[in-house]
């Protein structure tokens, strides 16, 4: 029933004879792991033809986060609709494709669950390859639209479920360095923007409000071990929530922009400090930046004033391509593609799936 | 016209292919194992076995719920695609109907039932010919509580009503039936032969907006999502 299936085998040889005549390889991403529902299309790797992004992000607004029951409903409902559209935008058919890339985790499964059920039915009636995709090596991909990569590469990955320095010395191989041991940076954002009563997602807001304001406020920096790569944003947080309840007892009021600023210092502080240490350290050719958080100006900022300064190539993706899409997951699975390591129709989604 | 069937509505994967009201195959297991990991390897050995490819089906026909969450949606997502990938029609059948089919000439009133939790249960109301009451969620204390004056037999059916067997023998004594085993499972084969009469009758479904049939009460149903752990993005 595995490799010796008959659709095994179409798929196979479709790859193949793709692969000999030098066809161009156009790869269908689907993404669903969080509130987005995404399918694109890309050609070779890294030109996009279409990447149609329906967020759900005002049905969850009520909730103030992400209710993965909701999230799970809606990619259902529009999971077809999405591929079709993806389809037309590139102006090809189903027949055109040289496979399908999906992201297997990790993510709310449920919501997995739809893009790897839609993925393997595609792969399955149409005879196609099937390339599992982790969601974190799709965020560093969506640089590969930016730029070609140069190895070995350091990515600095931060997002709302995602805090990590990986070491690339090739395609398709990741190391993490370090990752945050409570919150990831981007939760931290919302759970400061909350306490503000910034709407949600909080992100944007605070980063907004933080060029309004001034870093005045002391605020503690997670340094952790010398040596160590990893993060950790939850102290940071409580000692948010601490500055504001003082005020309140002492009838002072806090200017949030200040507070904002304050905080986004603070993280940012440790987050550039972390990564070029490890530049000097692994000696890479190129600073990757990827993941929703590669959205926050003050970041964006920082880390171009700095690798200016220390002479780094720094890559950011347009912020189009920093939240979750389907082009970053097609072109972390046309690495797969080119080594030609296929799914089978057994493929689970995978919440807690390792990077490496 | 050749039409795939699929329920994954509850523990039972049933998967099944009929072709002009007459069943080529059909797979049906009753476990707890992932529906996610094994349906498509299935769908693949099942249409491997009947010598076919995907792309000679003509229609595809899906559990529609209610049942499990999760597993409805697994079913549906899995049909929705087959079928919009093919550009085949696609046809969605009620779960508690499947079950109660399996039943079709019995004289009594046929009661399909699937464990909701906190005393409820999905469920319907058939007869020999008809259907009496749609689908819907029930407390099972007010639903025996309805059924019991009608003073007619009743026959049971689903795999979950073992759960509550003795609470349905109490409220309606010997007019409670309780069906063989294999009467408590979905077959996929009616929901493939349903499937390809609805198509036939022009009652397919819209592909794109076609969604689960949850059958929770608004109110309560909005109060538990809002409970829900919310995660950060
Ligand atoms: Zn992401």
């Amino acid at each position: 029933m595995k490799q010796t299936s008959r659709w095994a085998q179409i798929a196979h040889e479709r790859y193949k004879k793709d692969r000999e005549t030098g066809k161009p390889c156009y790869l269908l991403g689907i993404e669903t792991s969080c509130d987005e529902t995404s399918v694109a299309i890309i050609r070779d790797g890294k030109e996009i033809l279409s990447n149609i992004i329906s967020s759900q992000v005002d049905i969850h607004k009520r909730f103030g986060g992400v209710v993965p029951e909701v999230a799970s409903r809606k990619h259902v409902e529009d999971i077809t609709m999405i591929t079709q559209q993806a389809l037309e935008e590139a102006k090809l058919g189903l027949d055109d494709l040289s496979g399908v890339a999906v992201t297997a985790g990790p993510g709310l499964v449920g919501a997995l669950l739809i893009g790897v059920s839609a993925a393997k039915t595609i792969a399955y009636a149409k005879g196609l390859p099937l390339f599992p995709v982790h969601h974190i090596a799709g965020h560093i991909y969506a640089n590969r639209f930016v730029k070609e990569m140069e190895f070995p590469l350091l990515c600095l990955v931060v997002s709302g479920g995602h805090t990590e320095l990986v070491y690339m010395k090739e395609h398709g191989s990741f190391e993490i360095l370090g990752q945050t041991r409570d919150d990831a940076a981007g939760e931290a954002y919302d759970k400061v923007a909350r306490s503000l009563s910034l709407p949600y997602p909080g992100g944007p807001h605070i980063d907004r409000l933080a060029h309004e304001g001034e870093a005045t406020i002391s605020l503690p920096r997670a340094w952790l071990e010398a040596g160590s790569y990893d993060f950790s944003f939850s102290g940071l947080k409580s000692a948010v929530l601490n500055v504001l309840h003082n005020a309140k007892q002492r009838g002072e009021t806090i200017k949030p922009e200040d507070l904002a600023a304050s905080f986004q210092e603070a993280v940012i502080e440790v987050l550039v400090e972390k990564a070029f240490r490890a530049v000097d350290q692994y000696g890479v050719k190129q600073l990757l930046l990827a993941g929703g958080v590669a959205a926050n100006r003050g970041l964006r900022e920082r880390l171009t004033a700095r690798s200016k300064k220390e002479g780094v190539d720094l890559v950011i993706p347009p912020l189009s391509l920093c939240t979750d899409n389907a082009a970053m997951i097609a072109a972390a699975g046309y690495i797969q593609y080119q080594k030609g390591v296929f799914a089978d129709l057994d493929l689970n989604a995978n919440p807690g799936l390792p990077l490496s | 016209m050749r039409v795939l069937g699929i329920d994954t509505s509850n523990l039972v994967m049933s998967i099944a292919v009929v072709e002009n009201n007459r069943l080529l195959g059909e797979y049906t297991t009753n476990l707890k194992k992932n529906h996610s990991i094994r349906l498509m390897p299935a769908i693949s050995l099942l249409l491997e076995e009947l010598g076919m490819g995907p792309e000679e089906l003509q229609g595809v026909a899906v559990a529609g719920g209610p049942g499990s969450y999760t597993g409805i949606r697994i079913g549906l997502t899995t049909a929705k695609t087959m079928a919009w990938s093919l550009g085949i029609p696609l046809a969605g059948v009620s779960s508690l109907e499947a079950i109660a089919a399996n039943a079709s000439f019995a004289k009594a009133y046929i009661c399909p039932l699937m464990d909701a939790r906190r005393g409820q249960v999905y469920t319907a109301l058939f007869n020999e010919e008809n259907r009496l009451q749609p689908d819907r969620i029930r407390l099972l204390d007010e639903w025996l509580g309805e059924l019991h004056p009608k003073g007619e037999r009743v026959l049971f059916l689903g795999d979950d009503v073992r759960l509550h067997q003795e609470k349905i023998g109490q409220v309606l004594g010997d007019l409670a039936l309780f069906g063989p085993a294999e009467w408590n499972l979905p077959r996929a084969s009616f929901i493939a032969r349903k499937g390809e009469k609805l198509i036939e009758e022009g009652q397919d479904a819209e592909i794109h907006s076609f969604a689960p049939q949850y059958l929770q009460l608004a109110e309560a149903e909005a109060k538990w999502l809002a409970e829900q752990k919310v995660l950060p993005k």
